[in-house]
C-alpha cells in the first residue's frame, strides 16, 4: 500500500521568514524607545515610523499581483494576504499611538482633529477602509461572501494606499520627496493593473 | 584485507539524508529572507537615531560665556536638557528632519560674522558680532519656546535685549517695523540649494514688539555659545510668539516703514501669520494649538495665551482681532 505523502509547498521558508522580518520595525521601535534613542520627541518619532510602515506594507501587498503579471512569479501571491494584514497591524499601532500616547484618549480633541485637520481625516478614512479588508481576510470569509462580492470589497485595497499617500503628503510641511516616492511606486503599480486589465478585455473581445 | 562492510542498519536512509539537507537549506533561506526583509524595513524607516551634534571646528567663538546675572524675565520652570535643545531643531537650511540641523550644521562658519543694522535709522551700523558682546552685558533668560507644530521647550538663553541695540542706532519716526535677515550661503547651508522656501530666511516684528524687554538677541544657551544648529552666532528670541519668528544666524536687521514680507508668511499665508502670537484658540490648519507636548514630558499640557507672557505683552495687541491677525 502506497503511503500518501503530503506535498511540501515550494519555498516553505518564505512565509515564516517574511512574517518574522516584518516584525523588525516594531521590535526596533520598542528597543529604541526603551533605550531612549527615539530622540527628543519619542512619541512623534514612533507615530511617524509606524505610519510609514503601514504605507510600506500597503504598497508591498499591492505589488504582489504586478510581480506575477510581469515576471510570472507565483510566490508573491502567497504573501499578499499577510502583507495586507501587516499593513493593518502597523496602521492600528499608528492610530493607537496617536489616540493613546499622543492625545491620551482626549476624545473631544481627537474628534476635532479628525474633522478639522484634513490630513488626519484622510488618514482616518484610510484606516476605516482597512478594517473590512482585515475582517474579511480569511478563507471562510471568501466562502461566506462569495468570491465575486469578496473581490469587489477588496478593491478598497487600491483606495487605502492612495489615501495613505495623501495623508503622508499633507502631514509634511515642505519635504514632499518621500511621499512623492511612494506616490510614484503606487502609480506604477496601479498602471500595471490597468494595462493588464485592458489587455485581458481586449483578448476577450478578440476571442468573441 | 578490506575491513568489514558496515551493516545496512548503520547507513543513513537516503530519503532522511536528503530531507536533512533540505531542512538546512530551508533554514538558511529563512534566515536570509527574514534578515533581508527586516533590513529593508529598517532602511525605509531611515534608521534615524538621536545624533551626537558634530563639533564645529570653525567655531572659534568663546566656548563659555560670562553671564551678567539672572534676569527677572526668566520663568521658574525646569529647563529642557541641553541635549534635546541641540538635537531637536527646525533649521531648514540644514535639512528638514528635526535631527538634520545637529548633523549638518557643522558647515556653518559663525566667525568672522558681521551684522548690518540699517534702514530707518540715524546711526546705521555694520558691526562684528563679538563687538556686540562688549557693548551689551549678557543676561540669562529662561524662556518658554513654543513651536507651531505643538511641541515646546524651556530654554535658558544667553543674550541681550534687542531694544538696547535698536536704541543705539536711533530709529527715525518712520521706523514702524523691524526685519531680520538670515545668512544666504548655499555652499555651507545645503538646504538653500533647494527652493523649499524663498531664501534667505526673513522674519519681522512691529517696532514695539522689537523693543519690548522680553525680546532678545541670543548668542548662547545654558552657559555655552550658541551651537550652529541653534542659530549661531546670533539669533532672535521672541518668547510669546511661535518659534519660526526667531530668525537664526542673523546678518541684517533693517528698520522699515512698511510691514516686511516674511518667509513663512510668503510660503503659506493661510498657515503662518505675520504676528504669530502663541494662541490656543487659533488653530493651525494642521495642528490644534490648544495643547502642546513639552519635550521630556509624557502628557500634553494646555497652551497658554502668548505662551504664558500675556501679563507682559497682551497690551501690545489691545483692540486687535487676533483671530484675523494670527
Amino acid at each position: 500500500m502506497k503511503t500518501t505523502v503530503k506535498k511540501t509547498p515550494p519555498h516553505p521558508w518564505l512565509i515564516p521568514a517574511v512574517f518574522v522580518g516584518s516584525l523588525t520595525p516594531v521590535a526596533a521601535l520598542l528597543i529604541q524607545g526603551l533605550r531612549g534613542e527615539l530622540g527628543a520627541n519619542p512619541i512623534s518619532q514612533a507615530l511617524n515610523q509606524l505610519g510609514l510602515m503601514a504605507l510600506v506594507f500597503l504598497v508591498a501587498a499591492l505589488a504582489c499581483t504586478p510581480l506575477k503579471t510581469i515576471f510570472g512569479w507565483t510566490w508573491p501571491l502567497r504573501l499578499r494576504r499577510m502583507l495586507g494584514l501587516y499593513s493593518f497591524f502597523y496602521a492600528t499601532l499608528h492610530v493607537s499611538t496617536y489616540t493613546g500616547l499622543d492625545q491620551f484618549f482626549d476624545w473631544r480633541t481627537i474628534v476635532d482633529d479628525v474633522t478639522k485637520r484634513k490630513f488626519i481625516f484622510v488618514g482616518f478614512a484610510a484606516l476605516v477602509l482597512l478594517i473590512p479588508l482585515a475582517v474579511t481576510s480569511t478563507n471562510a470569509a471568501v466562502k461566506r461572501m462569495g468570491y465575486a462580492r469578496w473581490k469587489q470589497l477588496h478593491r478598497l485595497a487600491y483606495v487605502a494606499p492612495i489615501l495613505g499617500v495623501i495623508h503622508f503628503t499633507w502631514r509634511v510641511k515642505k519635504d514632499v520627496r518621500e511621499p512623492t516616492l511612494y506616490a510614484i511606486v503606487l502609480g506604477a503599480l496601479l498602471l500595471i493593473r490597468v494595462v493588464a486589465y485592458a489587455r485581458s478585455r481586449l483578448s476577450v473581445s478578440v476571442a468573441t | 584485507m578490506l575491513g568489514k562492510a558496515p551493516s545496512s542498519s548503520e547507513i543513513t536512509p537516503e530519503p532522511l539524508y536528503l530531507r536533512r539537507r533540505e531542512f538546512i537549506r530551508n533554514a538558511l533561506l529563512f534566515m536570509a529572507t527574514s534578515t533581508g526583509v527586516g533590513g529593508t524595513l529598517l532602511w525605509l524607516m531611515g534608521g534615524k537615531r538621536a545624533s551626537e551634534p558634530k563639533s564645529s571646528s570653525a567655531n572659534e567663538g568663546p566656548p563659555s560665556l560670562m553671564i551678567a546675572g539672572r534676569s527677572p524675565y526668566s520663568i521658574d520652570e525646569p529647563p529642557t536638557p541641553y541635549r534635546d535643545i541641540t538635537t531637536y531643531n527646525n533649521f531648514y537650511e540644514f535639512g528638514l528632519d528635526k535631527s538634520d540641523p545637529a548633523t549638518n550644521a557643522h558647515t556653518l562658519k559663525p566667525r568672522p560674522w558681521t551684522v548690518s543694522i540699517e534702514g530707518e535709522v540715524r546711526n546705521p551700523l555694520v558691526v562684528d558680532v563679538d563687538q556686540l558682546l562688549t557693548w551689551f552685558p549678557l543676561e540669562q533668560r529662561v524662556y518658554r519656546m513654543r513651536c507651531v507644530e505643538a511641541w515646546s521647550m524651556v530654554i535658558p538663553w544667553l543674550g541681550f535685549p534687542l531694544g538696547d541695540l535698536i536704541k543705539r542706532v536711533e530709529p527715525t519716526s518712520r521706523a514702524k517695523y523691524v526685519s531680520f535677515t538670515s545668512l544666504l550661503d548655499p555652499e555651507h547651508m545645503p538646504g538653500q540649494r533647494r527652493r523649499l522656501l524663498d531664501w534667505p530666511y526673513v522674519e519681522g516684528l512691529r517696532i514695539d514688539e522689537a523693543v519690548h524687554p522680553l525680546t532678545i538677541l541670543a548668542v548662547g544657551l545654558y552657559d555655552k555659545a550658541l551651537p550652529n544648529q541653534n542659530g549661531a552666532p546670533l539669533r532672535l528670541v521672541v518668547p510669546w510668539k511661535y518659534g519660526f519668528k526667531g530668525t537664526k544666524s542673523i546678518v541684517k536687521i533693517r528698520l522699515t516703514e512698511e510691514q516686511p514680507p516674511t518667509t513663512w508668511n510668503l510660503a503659506a499665508p493661510h498657515e503662518y501669520g505675520f504676528y504669530a502670537n502663541v494662541n490656543p484658540t487659533v488653530d493651525h490648519p494642521r495642528w490644534s494649538q490648544a495643547t502642546e507636548r513639552r519635550i521630556g514630558e509624557f502628557r500634553r499640557r494646555p497652551t497658554l495665551p502668548f505662551n504664558g507672557y500675556a501679563e507682559q505683552v497682551a497690551s501690545l495687541y489691545a483692540g486687535m482681532n487676533l483671530q484675523k491677525f494670527f
